[in-house]
């Protein structure tokens, strides 16, 4: 899409019926790193590709706890998803104050898209820049959500979203039918597989990648980096060499600045240099 | 004119005693489970003691059992906020200070809970926090609170208190005795404030925290005023019902319920 003159602010229609400021804030969300999420019948994994701004900083926190049976995985404007990801903590320990039991993810997800098209219809606001891919586990399953800035929502089997997604997305098309009764080791191996996807030729080494796990009997936790590198070496023969492509990273960087804005030191929500 | 009092109170009081005592490396946190109201029993079998699954903090209340519940709902809504917030669990001394924000944030309208908070410090050694209704709170070596505290608080004062208050400002230091010295200190102490206090009685729940994690220990105390008295009763009421009908017997086991609903009986 190119520029023109009903894409000002979010509450003009374009004479096609489009709101431009919306499609431009699902655009921000390509602009992210990818993050992927996958489900069984049982567990949901997220993971997602450490991209640091320079070699000198750590990477971003893409991966929350929202509780111990949601997490959500977040691709584009870093800042807004952190925010998010507050706003859902506090929707969780809420529902679960008032009510003494978990909250349903089908529930949250709506509260995260209605809180979306808020955005979408004030003129003094602007869309969230964030997707986010919310998994869960409530009394009818194992969940796998995608939030728009739209303030759409879909549930989805596994997904991938951010930039080089559709190489990670073509890799679970292919697979996702048997993800459903997939263990769990499985399913952790298919996430780290789709994330390598993503990485198109770069090495895949346990530094690259965070992942996450939720299920039956297993509150929200995030893999080491051990336990992800004897994933990784049961498929990668080859020898992995030093070479990280931090170049490709910086030009995404200087695309959208903005994203990368908060850093390790601003997210209260992680240590300095976590690795 | 004399001013109309209210027929109407927010509170109640359902009575209990919570007691802490704070050792080198463990601390040992008691309550009874009697709750009643007035001079009615309401359970038997109710646990004042809330595992704030802090790093090693436990909270036991006494007072109005309705605030307790919702003042340990916040106290845990507000510790996941910490736990989200810093990647960690909360210590001892941080949730003492959080408790004593949270009792003086209902300055004016508040929670009906006195309170003890014992747990393990940085350190790893023992403390116990005691709180009155709106947060005042102190560091302390053991305290009692609730129905059976001003009967305990002199005796462990005897035993624990720092024993040259002349010659040293008095420090209630933690104490020296051992953890099963100071849980067999406790159980004495609950046994003998059940004897007077009505209020105070059933059973005891004890819990012992150390480094290595959690033990609960419970232990039978007295349900009546007169516990041979009510078995007396009842091998004299089976006797009588030998001897006449059914519904004799049907009567006489009606009675001893009604018996173990009273916290005291004149027997």
């Amino acid at each position: 899409m190119f520029r023109n003159q009903y894409d000002t602010d979010v509450t003009t229609w374009s004479p096609t019926g489009r709101l431009f400021q919306v499609e431009y804030a699902m655009e921000a969300v390509k602009q992210g790193s990818a993050a992927i999420g996958l489900r069984s019948r049982s567990h949901v994994v997220l993971a997602c590709v450490n991209k640091a701004q320079s070699e000198l900083s750590s990477h971003q926190k893409k991966i929350f706890k929202v509780d111990d049976h949601i997490g959500v995985a977040i691709a584009g404007l870093t800042a807004d998803g952190r925010v998010l990801s507050r706003y859902m903590r506090s929707e969780a320990i809420n529902h679960s104050f008032t009510y003494e039991s978990p909250l349903p993810v089908g529930r949250l997800v709506v509260h995260l898209a209605d809180k979306a098209q808020v955005c979408t219809q004030r003129s003094w606001k602007r869309p969230y820049g964030v997707g986010l891919l919310v998994g869960g586990l409530d009394e009818s399953g194992a969940h796998l959500y995608y939030n728009c800035p739209s303030g759409n929502y879909f549930e989805y089997q596994a997904f991938a979203i951010g930039s080089r997604s559709q190489a990670a997305k073509t890799y679970l098309e292919r697979r996702f039918e048997s993800f459903g009764d997939s263990s769990r080791e499985d399913l952790i191996k298919d996430a780290i597989l789709a994330v390598r996807e993503t990485l198109q030729g770069e090495t895949l080494k346990s530094s690259l990648c965070t992942v996450s796990v939720l299920g039956v009997g297993e509150p929200f936790h995030f893999l080491d980096q051990e336990t992800i590198q004897k994933v990784i070496d049961t498929f990668e023969k080859v020898a992995e060499d030093e070479e990280g492509e931090a170049g490709e990273g910086d030009a995404e960087a200087a695309a959208a600045p903005a994203e990368q804005g908060g850093g390790g030191a601003g997210d209260q929500d992680v240590a300095p240099m976590e690795m | 004119m004399t001013k109309q009092h209210a027929n109407w109170s927010p509170y109640d009081n359902n009575g209990g005693t919570c007691v802490a005592i704070a050792g080198s490396d463990y601390c040992v946190i008691a309550a009874d489970t009697r709750m009643s109201t007035g001079y009615s029993i309401l359970s038997r079998d109710y646990s004042k003691i809330h595992n704030c699954k802090a790093d090693k903090a436990v909270l036991s209340s006494s007072g109005f059992q309705a605030d307790v519940k919702a003042l340990q709902k916040v106290l845990k809504s507000r510790h996941l906020v910490y736990q989200h917030q810093h990647n960690k669990q909360m210590s001892c001394p941080a949730m003492a200070q959080l408790l004593s924000n949270t009792l003086y944030f209902k300055r004016f309208f508040p929670y009906y809970a006195f309170n003890v908070l014992g747990g393990l410090d940085e350190e790893g050694k023992g403390c116990v926090f005691t709180y009155d209704a709106v947060g005042s709170y102190e560091k302390v070596g053991y305290s009692a609170q609730g129905s059976g505290s001003t009967l305990i608080m002199p005796f462990l004062d005897n035993q624990l208190k720092s024993p040259s208050p002349l010659l040293l400002p008095a420090q209630d230091a933690i104490t020296p005795l051992s953890e099963p010295e100071a849980v067999d200190l406790v159980k004495t102490v609950f046994a003998s404030a059940t004897e007077r206090d009505i209020y105070t009685g059933d059973k005891l729940e004890i819990m012992i925290l150390k480094a290595d994690g959690i033990r609960t220990e419970v232990m039978e105390l007295r349900k009546t005023l007169s516990e041979c008295w009510q078995h007396t009763l009842s091998i004299v009421l089976i006797r009588i019902s030998t001897l006449g009908s059914l519904c004799y017997l049907e009567l006489c086991l009606k009675f001893s319920c009604v018996v173990n609903r009273f916290s005291f009986s004149y027997l």
